[in-house]
Protein backbone atom coordinates (compact mmCIF):
# COMPACT_ATOMS: atom_id res chain seq x y z
CA UNK A 1 0.00 0.00 0.00
CA UNK A 2 1.40 3.26 -1.15
CA UNK A 3 2.24 6.42 1.03
CA UNK A 4 -0.21 8.46 -1.03
CA UNK A 5 -3.49 5.76 -0.69
CA UNK A 6 -2.74 5.24 2.53
CA UNK A 7 -3.36 8.88 2.82
CA UNK A 8 -6.05 9.49 0.99
CA UNK A 9 -8.48 6.71 2.20
CA UNK A 10 -7.17 8.03 5.90
CA UNK A 11 -8.75 11.53 5.80
CA UNK A 12 -12.05 11.45 3.88
CA UNK A 13 -14.21 14.38 3.26
CA UNK A 14 -17.58 13.03 2.99
CA UNK A 15 -20.19 15.67 0.41
CA UNK A 16 -24.02 14.72 0.75
CA UNK A 17 -25.99 15.17 -2.06
CA UNK A 18 -29.55 14.46 -1.76
CA UNK A 19 -31.29 13.69 -5.20
CA UNK A 20 -35.44 14.41 -4.30
CA UNK A 21 -35.21 11.36 -1.04
CA UNK A 22 -37.71 11.20 1.53
CA UNK A 23 -35.22 12.37 3.73
CA UNK A 24 -35.25 8.49 5.85
CA UNK A 25 -31.59 8.27 4.46
CA UNK A 26 -30.68 11.56 5.15
CA UNK A 27 -31.57 11.17 8.57
CA UNK A 28 -29.56 8.21 9.18
CA UNK A 29 -26.53 9.42 7.64
CA UNK A 30 -26.66 12.45 10.07
CA UNK A 31 -26.66 9.66 12.47
CA UNK A 32 -23.85 8.32 11.79
CA UNK A 33 -22.08 11.19 12.62
CA UNK A 34 -22.92 11.92 15.73
CA UNK A 35 -21.18 11.42 18.86
CA UNK A 36 -22.16 7.88 19.05
CA UNK A 37 -20.79 6.42 15.99
CA UNK A 38 -18.48 9.32 16.00
CA UNK A 39 -16.50 8.84 12.52
CA UNK A 40 -14.05 11.23 13.09
CA UNK A 41 -12.04 8.64 14.42
CA UNK A 42 -11.55 7.53 11.15
CA UNK A 43 -10.76 10.70 9.61
CA UNK A 44 -14.75 11.01 8.00
CA UNK A 45 -16.01 14.69 8.16
CA UNK A 46 -19.07 16.40 6.22
CA UNK A 47 -18.15 19.21 3.96
CA UNK A 48 -20.46 21.54 3.09
CA UNK A 49 -18.59 22.08 -0.62
CA UNK A 50 -18.10 19.14 -3.24
CA UNK A 51 -14.71 20.98 -4.06
CA UNK A 52 -13.18 19.82 -0.81
CA UNK A 53 -14.89 16.47 -0.95
CA UNK A 54 -13.02 12.95 -1.51
CA UNK A 55 -16.82 11.07 -1.02
CA UNK A 56 -19.74 11.96 -2.83
CA UNK A 57 -22.84 10.65 -0.77
CA UNK A 58 -25.99 10.68 -2.80
CA UNK A 59 -29.63 9.41 -1.34
CA UNK A 60 -33.12 9.22 -3.28
CA UNK A 61 -34.20 8.63 -6.19
CA UNK A 62 -32.84 10.96 -9.01
CA UNK A 63 -35.30 12.17 -11.31
CA UNK A 64 -34.68 14.05 -14.45
CA UNK A 65 -34.21 16.88 -13.33
CA UNK A 66 -32.12 16.25 -10.64
CA UNK A 67 -29.83 13.91 -12.46
CA UNK A 68 -28.37 16.45 -14.79
CA UNK A 69 -27.36 18.34 -11.06
CA UNK A 70 -25.70 15.26 -9.89
CA UNK A 71 -23.66 14.50 -12.70
CA UNK A 72 -22.61 18.98 -12.81
CA UNK A 73 -21.75 18.03 -9.24
CA UNK A 74 -19.71 14.82 -9.88
CA UNK A 75 -17.76 16.40 -13.10
CA UNK A 76 -17.09 19.86 -10.12
CA UNK A 77 -15.49 17.72 -7.42
CA UNK A 78 -11.76 17.02 -7.89
CA UNK A 79 -10.63 13.73 -8.68
CA UNK A 80 -10.05 11.08 -7.25
CA UNK A 81 -13.36 10.81 -5.70
CA UNK A 82 -15.33 7.88 -4.31
CA UNK A 83 -19.30 7.51 -5.11
CA UNK A 84 -21.62 6.06 -2.63
CA UNK A 85 -24.78 5.23 -3.05
CA UNK A 86 -27.45 5.59 0.16
CA UNK A 87 -30.25 3.69 0.55
CA UNK A 88 -32.62 1.52 -2.27
CA UNK A 89 -33.81 4.96 -4.11
CA UNK A 90 -29.96 5.71 -4.75
CA UNK A 91 -29.26 1.84 -5.66
CA UNK A 92 -31.89 1.25 -7.97
CA UNK A 93 -34.60 3.42 -8.00
CA UNK A 94 -36.64 1.58 -5.68
CA UNK A 95 -40.61 1.69 -5.79
CA UNK A 96 -40.17 4.84 -8.04
CA UNK A 97 -38.07 3.14 -10.69
CA UNK A 98 -41.00 2.94 -13.38
CA UNK A 99 -42.60 6.45 -12.63
CA UNK A 100 -42.39 8.88 -15.72
CA UNK A 101 -40.36 11.67 -13.92
CA UNK A 102 -37.17 8.83 -12.78
CA UNK A 103 -34.59 8.30 -14.77
CA UNK A 104 -32.37 5.13 -14.66
CA UNK A 105 -30.27 4.79 -11.52
CA UNK A 106 -27.71 7.04 -11.34
CA UNK A 107 -24.87 4.37 -11.29
CA UNK A 108 -25.82 4.59 -15.32
CA UNK A 109 -24.90 8.38 -14.92
CA UNK A 110 -22.41 8.58 -12.64
CA UNK A 111 -19.73 5.68 -11.83
CA UNK A 112 -20.53 4.39 -8.27
CA UNK A 113 -18.27 2.73 -6.03
CA UNK A 114 -20.24 1.70 -3.21
CA UNK A 115 -24.07 0.49 -2.99
CA UNK A 116 -25.21 0.49 0.49
CA UNK A 117 -29.26 -1.35 -0.14
CA UNK A 118 -31.91 0.02 3.11
CA UNK A 119 -35.09 1.56 3.54
CA UNK A 120 -33.06 3.31 5.24
CA UNK A 121 -29.65 1.98 5.95
CA UNK A 122 -28.87 1.52 9.67
CA UNK A 123 -25.69 3.89 10.46
CA UNK A 124 -23.81 0.48 11.29
CA UNK A 125 -24.26 -0.55 7.42
CA UNK A 126 -22.73 2.75 5.95
CA UNK A 127 -20.01 2.34 8.65
CA UNK A 128 -19.20 -1.33 7.50
CA UNK A 129 -19.80 -0.46 3.78
CA UNK A 130 -17.29 2.29 3.77
CA UNK A 131 -15.12 -0.15 6.08
CA UNK A 132 -14.98 -2.61 3.10
CA UNK A 133 -14.44 0.12 0.40
CA UNK A 134 -11.77 1.76 2.41
CA UNK A 135 -10.28 -2.12 2.58
CA UNK A 136 -10.63 -2.37 -0.99
CA UNK A 137 -9.28 0.60 -2.07
CA UNK A 138 -5.90 -0.56 -0.37
CA UNK A 139 -6.17 -3.92 -1.78
CA UNK A 140 -6.84 -2.79 -5.39
CA UNK A 141 -4.13 0.07 -5.41
CA UNK B 1 23.94 37.59 8.61
CA UNK B 2 24.59 34.16 6.38
CA UNK B 3 22.40 33.45 4.00
CA UNK B 4 22.45 29.46 4.42
CA UNK B 5 22.14 29.88 8.48
CA UNK B 6 18.76 32.13 7.89
CA UNK B 7 17.42 29.89 5.35
CA UNK B 8 18.09 26.84 7.67
CA UNK B 9 16.03 29.63 10.00
CA UNK B 10 12.62 30.24 7.43
CA UNK B 11 12.31 27.02 6.23
CA UNK B 12 13.47 24.33 8.87
CA UNK B 13 13.76 25.85 12.52
CA UNK B 14 11.89 28.30 13.74
CA UNK B 15 10.16 28.59 10.21
CA UNK B 16 8.16 26.90 7.85
CA UNK B 17 9.00 22.73 8.74
CA UNK B 18 9.08 23.35 12.82
CA UNK B 19 5.99 25.82 12.62
CA UNK B 20 3.95 23.56 10.03
CA UNK B 21 4.37 20.31 12.62
CA UNK B 22 3.84 21.65 15.49
CA UNK B 23 1.00 23.79 14.06
CA UNK B 24 -0.87 20.67 12.93
CA UNK B 25 -0.20 18.66 16.27
CA UNK B 26 -1.92 21.87 17.41
CA UNK B 27 -5.06 21.32 15.41
CA UNK B 28 -5.06 17.74 16.75
CA UNK B 29 -5.10 19.21 20.32
CA UNK B 30 -7.96 21.11 19.66
CA UNK B 31 -9.76 18.48 17.06
CA UNK B 32 -9.56 15.73 20.35
CA UNK B 33 -10.84 18.62 22.96
CA UNK B 34 -13.55 19.08 20.92
CA UNK B 35 -14.05 15.50 20.43
CA UNK B 36 -13.99 14.97 24.24
CA UNK B 37 -16.22 17.93 24.92
CA UNK B 38 -18.91 16.19 22.95
CA UNK B 39 -18.03 13.11 24.49
CA UNK B 40 -16.64 11.21 21.79
CA UNK B 41 -13.41 9.42 20.55
CA UNK B 42 -11.80 11.82 18.13
CA UNK B 43 -9.80 11.76 15.48
CA UNK B 44 -6.19 9.51 15.75
CA UNK B 45 -2.71 11.52 16.22
CA UNK B 46 -1.57 11.73 12.81
CA UNK B 47 -4.79 13.11 11.12
CA UNK B 48 -3.87 16.31 10.95
CA UNK B 49 -0.77 15.04 8.87
CA UNK B 50 -3.00 12.47 6.84
CA UNK B 51 -5.23 15.73 5.41
CA UNK B 52 -2.55 17.89 4.22
CA UNK B 53 -0.63 15.39 2.27
CA UNK B 54 -4.41 14.09 0.82
CA UNK B 55 -4.73 17.89 -0.25
CA UNK B 56 -1.21 17.51 -1.94
CA UNK B 57 -2.38 14.53 -3.85
CA UNK B 58 -5.52 15.77 -4.89
CA UNK B 59 -6.87 17.61 -7.95
CA UNK B 60 -6.50 21.11 -7.90
CA UNK B 61 -9.72 22.88 -9.79
CA UNK B 62 -9.68 26.36 -11.03
CA UNK B 63 -13.56 27.56 -11.63
CA UNK B 64 -14.26 28.98 -14.92
CA UNK B 65 -13.76 33.13 -15.01
CA UNK B 66 -11.59 33.24 -12.02
CA UNK B 67 -8.49 35.39 -11.78
CA UNK B 68 -6.43 32.61 -12.16
CA UNK B 69 -2.85 33.82 -11.31
CA UNK B 70 -4.79 35.48 -8.20
CA UNK B 71 -6.46 32.84 -6.98
CA UNK B 72 -3.85 30.09 -7.00
CA UNK B 73 -0.82 32.82 -5.61
CA UNK B 74 -3.12 33.82 -2.83
CA UNK B 75 -2.65 30.82 -0.44
CA UNK B 76 1.26 31.17 -0.76
CA UNK B 77 0.91 34.95 0.46
CA UNK B 78 -0.67 33.48 3.23
CA UNK B 79 1.54 30.85 4.20
CA UNK B 80 4.59 32.90 3.47
CA UNK B 81 3.81 35.44 6.04
CA UNK B 82 2.54 33.27 8.57
CA UNK B 83 6.19 31.57 8.46
CA UNK B 84 7.61 34.66 8.54
CA UNK B 85 5.92 36.03 11.60
CA UNK B 86 6.92 33.03 12.80
CA UNK B 87 10.17 32.93 12.35
CA UNK B 88 10.57 36.47 13.93
CA UNK B 89 8.53 35.51 17.05
CA UNK B 90 10.55 32.76 17.71
CA UNK B 91 13.74 34.64 16.81
CA UNK B 92 12.70 36.63 19.48
CA UNK B 93 11.78 34.36 22.15
CA UNK B 94 15.24 32.33 21.59
CA UNK B 95 18.05 34.99 20.99
CA UNK B 96 16.02 37.82 22.89
CA UNK B 97 19.19 39.70 21.81
CA UNK B 98 19.09 39.37 18.21
CA UNK B 99 15.60 41.07 17.87
CA UNK B 100 15.36 44.36 15.84
CA UNK B 101 14.14 47.05 16.67
CA UNK B 102 10.38 47.22 15.49
CA UNK B 103 10.32 43.23 15.01
CA UNK B 104 6.75 43.86 17.35
CA UNK B 105 5.07 45.42 14.37
CA UNK B 106 6.51 43.71 11.55
CA UNK B 107 4.84 40.61 13.19
CA UNK B 108 1.81 42.64 13.98
CA UNK B 109 1.43 43.13 9.90
CA UNK B 110 2.52 39.83 9.30
CA UNK B 111 -0.20 38.32 11.23
CA UNK B 112 -2.79 39.91 9.11
CA UNK B 113 -2.02 38.55 5.77
CA UNK B 114 -3.36 35.65 6.13
CA UNK B 115 -6.58 36.67 6.66
CA UNK B 116 -6.12 39.41 3.68
CA UNK B 117 -4.65 36.47 1.73
CA UNK B 118 -8.14 34.52 2.13
CA UNK B 119 -10.04 37.84 1.22
CA UNK B 120 -7.96 37.86 -1.67
CA UNK B 121 -8.69 34.03 -2.54
CA UNK B 122 -12.19 34.69 -2.29
CA UNK B 123 -13.20 37.59 -4.08
CA UNK B 124 -10.31 35.65 -7.24
CA UNK B 125 -12.80 32.74 -7.48
CA UNK B 126 -15.56 34.08 -8.56
CA UNK B 127 -18.16 32.36 -6.03
CA UNK B 128 -21.01 34.42 -4.60
CA UNK B 129 -20.73 32.81 -1.44
CA UNK B 130 -16.79 32.98 -1.53
CA UNK B 131 -17.34 36.82 -1.82
CA UNK B 132 -19.71 36.88 0.70
CA UNK B 133 -17.48 35.25 2.80
CA UNK B 134 -14.61 37.27 2.20
CA UNK B 135 -16.33 40.55 2.59
CA UNK B 136 -17.39 39.06 6.13
CA UNK B 137 -13.05 38.13 6.50
CA UNK B 138 -12.72 42.05 5.96
CA UNK B 139 -15.06 43.72 8.26
CA UNK B 140 -13.59 41.02 10.64
CA UNK B 141 -10.03 42.09 10.09
CA UNK B 142 -11.12 46.28 10.53
CA UNK B 143 -13.19 45.39 13.35
CA UNK B 144 -10.63 43.31 15.58
CA UNK B 145 -7.28 44.98 14.22
CA UNK B 146 -8.04 47.90 16.41
CA UNK B 147 -8.47 46.47 19.90
CA UNK B 148 -5.66 44.16 19.28
CA UNK B 149 -3.11 46.71 18.47
CA UNK B 150 -4.43 48.31 21.33
CA UNK B 151 -3.82 45.57 23.71
CA UNK B 152 -0.32 45.27 21.95
CA UNK B 153 0.89 48.60 23.02
CA UNK B 154 0.57 48.12 26.84
CA UNK B 155 3.26 45.84 26.32
CA UNK B 156 5.02 48.66 24.92
CA UNK B 157 4.80 51.17 27.51
CA UNK B 158 5.60 48.72 30.18
CA UNK B 159 8.78 48.05 28.72
CA UNK B 160 9.45 51.30 26.55
CA UNK B 161 10.60 49.55 23.63
CA UNK B 162 8.79 48.17 20.38
CA UNK B 163 11.54 45.73 20.49
CA UNK B 164 10.10 42.01 21.34
CA UNK B 165 14.06 41.43 22.69
CA UNK B 166 13.35 44.04 25.06
CA UNK B 167 9.96 43.23 26.47
CA UNK B 168 10.92 39.88 26.84
CA UNK B 169 13.70 41.05 29.08
CA UNK B 170 11.53 43.06 31.28
CA UNK B 171 9.02 41.34 33.43
CA UNK B 172 5.81 39.95 32.05
CA UNK B 173 3.24 42.31 31.29
CA UNK B 174 0.42 40.10 32.55
CA UNK B 175 1.50 40.31 35.96
CA UNK B 176 0.37 43.57 36.49
CA UNK B 177 -3.80 44.91 36.17
CA UNK B 178 -3.60 46.39 32.62
CA UNK B 179 -1.23 43.69 31.17
CA UNK B 180 -4.48 41.29 32.50
CA UNK B 181 -6.96 43.45 30.68
CA UNK B 182 -4.82 43.52 27.88
CA UNK B 183 -4.08 39.25 27.69
CA UNK B 184 -8.16 39.33 27.91
CA UNK B 185 -9.10 41.61 24.78
CA UNK B 186 -5.78 40.14 22.94
CA UNK B 187 -7.12 36.25 23.35
CA UNK B 188 -10.93 37.64 22.10
CA UNK B 189 -8.95 39.48 19.28
CA UNK B 190 -7.20 36.01 18.69
CA UNK B 191 -10.22 33.64 18.77
CA UNK B 192 -11.35 36.21 15.61
CA UNK B 193 -7.83 36.34 13.88
CA UNK B 194 -8.32 32.03 13.92
CA UNK B 195 -11.68 32.39 12.17
CA UNK B 196 -12.65 30.52 14.97
CA UNK B 197 -16.16 30.00 16.51
CA UNK B 198 -17.79 32.36 18.06
CA UNK B 199 -16.37 34.55 15.02
CA UNK B 200 -15.93 31.97 12.25
CA UNK B 201 -19.05 34.08 9.85
CA UNK B 202 -16.59 34.21 6.88
CA UNK B 203 -16.82 30.11 6.63
CA UNK B 204 -19.63 29.65 8.18
CA UNK B 205 -20.42 26.14 7.29
CA UNK B 206 -24.14 26.39 7.36
CA UNK B 207 -24.85 29.18 5.32
CA UNK B 208 -21.98 29.80 3.17
CA UNK B 209 -20.92 26.12 2.86
CA UNK B 210 -17.08 26.54 3.71
CA UNK B 211 -17.40 30.65 2.92
CA UNK B 212 -14.21 31.93 1.64
CA UNK B 213 -12.66 28.48 0.27
CA UNK B 214 -15.98 27.08 -1.61
CA UNK B 215 -14.02 26.65 -4.30
CA UNK B 216 -10.67 25.88 -3.88
CA UNK B 217 -9.57 22.20 -3.75
CA UNK B 218 -6.26 20.32 -3.62
CA UNK B 219 -3.29 21.39 -2.93
CA UNK B 220 -4.30 25.10 -2.96
CA UNK B 221 -7.05 24.23 -0.03
CA UNK B 222 -4.31 22.49 1.29
CA UNK B 223 -2.12 25.27 2.05
CA UNK B 224 -4.80 27.40 3.73
CA UNK B 225 -5.49 24.87 5.94
CA UNK B 226 -1.80 24.57 7.05
CA UNK B 227 -1.79 28.11 7.37
CA UNK B 228 -4.93 28.17 9.36
CA UNK B 229 -2.99 25.24 11.53
CA UNK B 230 0.23 27.33 11.42
CA UNK B 231 -1.64 30.76 12.57
CA UNK B 232 -3.04 28.40 15.46
CA UNK B 233 0.51 27.90 16.93
CA UNK B 234 1.83 31.28 15.86
CA UNK B 235 -0.85 33.69 17.77
CA UNK B 236 -1.03 32.22 20.66
CA UNK B 237 3.08 31.93 20.75
CA UNK B 238 3.04 35.81 19.79
CA UNK B 239 0.80 36.56 22.48
CA UNK B 240 2.99 34.53 25.24
CA UNK B 241 5.83 36.54 23.91
CA UNK B 242 4.52 39.69 24.14
CA UNK B 243 2.02 39.63 27.38
CA UNK B 244 3.26 36.31 29.12
CA UNK B 245 7.10 36.68 29.71
CA UNK B 246 7.78 34.35 27.12
CA UNK B 247 9.55 30.94 27.54
CA UNK B 248 12.57 30.79 29.92
CA UNK B 249 15.39 28.73 27.69
CA UNK B 250 18.02 29.79 30.41
CA UNK B 251 15.90 28.22 33.38
CA UNK B 252 16.74 25.27 32.67
CA UNK B 253 13.60 22.09 31.97
CA UNK B 254 11.25 24.00 34.68
CA UNK B 255 11.50 27.10 32.54
CA UNK B 256 10.21 25.88 29.34
CA UNK B 257 7.83 23.53 30.30
CA UNK B 258 6.30 26.81 32.16
CA UNK B 259 6.68 28.22 28.53
CA UNK B 260 5.05 25.06 26.76
CA UNK B 261 2.22 25.48 29.74
CA UNK B 262 1.52 29.26 29.12
CA UNK B 263 0.97 28.18 25.43
CA UNK B 264 -1.04 25.24 25.30
CA UNK B 265 -3.38 27.01 28.28
CA UNK B 266 -4.22 29.65 25.64
CA UNK B 267 -4.56 26.96 23.05
CA UNK B 268 -6.97 25.18 25.26
CA UNK B 269 -8.96 28.01 25.78
CA UNK B 270 -9.60 29.20 22.76
CA UNK B 271 -10.82 25.32 21.95
CA UNK B 272 -13.34 25.64 24.94
CA UNK B 273 -14.48 29.00 23.77
CA UNK B 274 -15.19 27.56 20.30
CA UNK B 275 -16.75 24.92 21.53
CA UNK B 276 -19.51 26.83 23.73
CA UNK B 277 -20.25 29.36 21.79
CA UNK B 278 -22.35 29.68 19.21
CA UNK B 279 -21.67 31.90 16.10
CA UNK B 280 -22.41 35.84 15.95
CA UNK B 281 -23.60 38.05 13.15
CA UNK B 282 -21.15 40.08 11.49
CA UNK B 283 -22.80 43.16 12.82
CA UNK B 284 -22.95 41.95 15.98
CA UNK B 285 -19.05 41.45 16.00
CA UNK B 286 -18.17 44.76 14.45
CA UNK B 287 -20.50 46.38 17.78
CA UNK B 288 -18.29 43.93 20.34
CA UNK B 289 -15.01 45.16 18.80
CA UNK B 290 -15.36 48.51 18.22
CA UNK B 291 -17.50 49.12 21.36
CA UNK B 292 -16.35 46.77 24.44
CA UNK B 293 -13.33 45.12 23.47
CA UNK B 294 -11.84 48.67 22.19
CA UNK B 295 -13.40 50.66 25.44
CA UNK B 296 -11.55 47.50 27.39
CA UNK B 297 -8.40 48.16 26.02
CA UNK B 298 -8.57 51.81 26.34
CA UNK B 299 -9.11 51.41 30.32
CA UNK B 300 -5.70 48.64 29.86
CA UNK B 301 -3.91 51.72 28.40
CA UNK B 302 -4.95 53.99 31.00
CA UNK B 303 -3.94 51.25 33.48
CA UNK B 304 -0.73 50.87 32.09
CA UNK B 305 0.00 55.03 31.71
CA UNK B 306 -1.13 54.99 35.21
CA UNK B 307 1.63 52.39 36.35
CA UNK B 308 -0.62 49.45 37.58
Amino acid sequence: MSFVVNALTRSLNVFHLAGSPCNNCDIEILDALTPRYDLERFGIVLVGSVRHADVLLLSGAFNKKSTIRAKHVYDQAPKPIVVIAVGNCACTGNIFRDSYNIDPPIGNVIPVDAYIPGCPPKPEAMISAVAKLIAKLRGSK
Amino acid sequence: MNYGILALKVLVFPGLLFTAVVGLVTTWIDRKVTAKVQMRVGPPFLQPFYDVIKYMVKETCIPAGSSKLLFLSAPLVGLAAVTAGSTIVWNALIWPGRAFVGDLIVVLYLLTMPAISVVLGSFASRNPLASLGGSREMKLIMSYELPFVLACIVPIMKAHSINLGEILAGPAAVTSWSGVVALVVAMICMQAKLTLVPFDMPEAETELTGGAYVEYSGPPLGIFKLTRAMMLFTMPMFLVAVLCGGIAFDGGVVGIVLGVLKYVGLVVVTVLIRNTAPRVRIDQAVKFFWGTMTIAAVVALVLAYLGW
